[in-house]
């Protein structure tokens, strides 16, 4: 059973999604199924990164006579379909389906009222398959469908709501974003598969000689997945994308973001890992996109009146810190003395912020969401006094606020912290613009706080009530885990995220599976 | 000389075509034409992946009923069957694109991507 949970993770929601249009006249049985196919995927997530964490990486072979059989016998090259978990990609699997049920726990309530329900839920489960595919995935083909499956799921989920012809702007420019970004990829599958003729990303590590082609196909792989992950100077897509969603697909569609971002890493420290050459400047590239990515952000966010969109353009500027930090680490990545005194630290807060992140920008695009139930309205010049009427999302909000900001003892800190401390060491200018960047995050949510929370109650909303349960339990358990995280970094760091920065750097570890020569 | 060109052939299309794609999708203002430019993107890269597994004077890689002589003599499926999947995942992303314009048709009354422009800021 242990050894066919890869393949299991990715079938149990391929079977939901498949059985959810199925539900259609049932009330509310899509939300109820959903919730459960989620729920028991969490489980197994919870297994695998067990599993992982306990026994090393975890190789599961589609087709083969044993799932752990990895050669045909006479065959010295791997040829099917191989799912590889090491510690990375099952910490991203774990982020992937705890967002996913927190997702359709809130959407219980959220959408009770819209209409195409299955079609809303098969969609989540869909993104989920795309998401938990392209994390587990040690194939670059199967890495190109998945991430079209993230894509297309995605995309229809942004546009969802086609009453509002906002909505389908919005999914169009993120599909389109998403199919040129992935045809680029495949392109440059073609131009690796044209040499070294096979897909699998462990065995093709180790034959890359870095030539004229290897070095275009990294140039557009990297620009391909900066792309889909939000990075400046494609960023455009991205507070579009996140405002118009449905505020329970957030968290899952926040996570498909950080898929790509996944993805990113895979290709700098995995299928390159071997070159010693010019890693480093891919480094102080992905740093110096970081930088700019979270200045960039937080000055635009500082200037919206729409709530979500506010936040969705925060969503820009963690990204910056995520890639600050991964980078510090790739740019030092040959050079063990560094790398020990700061760079594996540094790797440490980017990943952690990736988890952090998802939490509290979830929590704060579901209290929007939670605004938008109750006013009907985005915009922040248009409420006020809400905090006496939503006692619940206010502690929500304020915790949320608190964690985004890096404010002790939330769980945004604790990963702020590492990244300002070992970002100084690479350049003290790299540090000073996270720092800045901190606080003018402060100051944009002070600015929301007031005007939606504080302030005399508007005569509008004088007998709206606080929303639904399954939204307060969706957004509390969120809270407690910003909390958790916050108090307790060193067990998270750890359990899960010092594993997860080791299985990217050794790259060693991640070649030699299965007997490969 | 000459032959040189014939061989590369199939690439040279290829470049042109993502020069073409890439054109359209940056400078075309219908939304209809931008998700032509996509497809065109999308027919280049097909062409790639194809030209890659083409070997001259091999078998197509259909083991059953095979004649002997194509023993030791296919080329690679591979290639294939990676085309084939991406022309399928195309398909959809095509039809949900063209779903998008027509919504985006009926609630702003245009196509042009210069005016389907609420959200911004």
């Amino acid at each position: 059973m242990i050894e066919h949970l890869p393949a299991l993770i990715i079938a149990v929601p391929l079977f939901g999604a498949f059985i959810a249009p199925l539900l259609k006249k049932k009330g509310s049985a899509p939300a109820v199924w959903a919730i459960i196919i989620t729920g028991v995927t969490l489980g197994m997530a919870l297994l695998l990164v067990r599993g992982v964490l306990a026994q090393g990486m975890m190789v599961y072979v589609f087709g083969a006579d044993k799932p752990t059989l990895v050669l045909p016998s006479g065959y010295r090259v791997p040829v099917r379909i191989i799912f590889e978990v090491d510690a990375i990609g099952a910490f991203m699997a774990l982020s992937a389906t705890l967002m996913s049920f927190i997702g359709a726990l809130y959407s219980y309530s959220h959408v009770r009222n819209e209409t195409g329900l299955e079609k809303y839920y098969a969609l989540l489960l869909l993104l989920e398959v795309g998401i938990l595919g392209m994390v587990l995935t040690g194939d670059l083909f199967n890495l190109f469908v998945f991430l079209e499956i993230a894509g297309i799921a995605g995309s229809a989920l942004v546009g969802f709501r086609n009453y509002r012809g906002e909505a389908s702007e919005a999914g169009i420019k993120y599909l389109i974003v998403s199919a040129v970004a992935s045809l680029m990829v495949l392109f440059s599958i073609g131009l690796l598969y044209g040499q070294y003729g096979n897909l699998n990303i462990a065995y093709l590590s180790t034959q890359i000689s870095f030539n004229t082609v290897d070095m275009i196909a990294l140039g557009i792989l990297f620009a391909s997945f900066a792309m889909k992950c939000g990075s400046v100077p494609t960023h455009h897509w991205v507070p579009d994308a996140y405002t118009e969603v449905p505020s329970g697909i957030n968290p899952t569609l926040l996570v498909a973001t950080y898929a790509s971002l996944y993805a990113l890493f895979r290709v700098s420290f995995s299928l390159f890992g071997n070159i010693t050459v010019n890693m480093s400047s891919l480094g102080w590239i992905m740093s110096i996109l970081g930088v700019l990515t979270m200045f960039i952000g937080v000055t635009m966010a500082l200037v919206q009146k729409d709530v979500k969109r506010l936040m969705s353009y925060h969503a820009i500027s963690q990204t910056g810190y995520m890639l600050l930090g991964v980078g510090v680490g790739l740019a030092v990545l040959n050079d063990p003395a560094k790398l020990e005194a700061f760079g594996r630290d540094a790797m440490a807060g980017g990943i952690f912020h990736i988890i952090n992140h998802i939490i509290y920008k979830s929590l704060l695009l579901m209290t929007a969401g939670a605004l938008f139930y109750v006013t009907g309205t985005r915009n922040l010049n248009e409420m006020g006094g809400l905090a006496r009427k939503m006692p619940y999302t206010t502690i929500a909000f304020i915790v949320g606020a608190a964690a985004i900001s890096g404010i002790p003892p939330f769980n945004g800190f604790a990963s702020k912290f590492l990244i300002y401390e070992t970002s100084y060491q690479l350049s003290p200018i790299f540090a000073v613009f996270a720092m800045v960047t901190s606080v003018l995050t402060l100051a944009s949510f002070v600015k929301v706080f007031a005007s939606a929370f504080l302030g005399p109650p508007v005569k509008k909303y004088e007998d709206v009530k606080e929303v639904p349960r399954s939204m307060v339990v969706a957004m509390l358990i969120l809270a407690a885990l910003c909390l958790l995280f916050g108090l307790f970094p060193n067990v998270v760091l750890d359990k899960l995220v010092y594993p997860a920065v080791d299985a990217l750097l050794k790259l060693s570890s991640y070649q030699t599976w299965g007997g490969l020569p | 000389m000459n032959n040189v060109i014939l061989v590369n052939l199939p690439f040279i299309v290829v470049a042109l075509l993502l020069a073409v794609g890439f054109y359209t999708i940056g400078f075309k203002r219908n939304l209809i034409k931008v998700v032509i430019g996509i497809e065109i993107l999308e027919g280049a890269v097909n062409l790639f992946l194809i030209a890659l597994g083409y070997v001259k004077g091999a078998y197509a890689p259909i083991y059953t009923m095979a004649p002997k002589e194509a023993v030791n003599n296919m080329v690679l499926p591979t290639p294939q069957a990676l085309t084939l999947t991406s022309i399928v995942i195309g398909v959809a992303v095509s039809a949900l694109m063209l779903a998008f314009a027509v919504n985006i048709y009926r609630h702003y009354g245009t196509l042009d991507v210069t005016k389907v422009r609420r959200l911004k800021g």
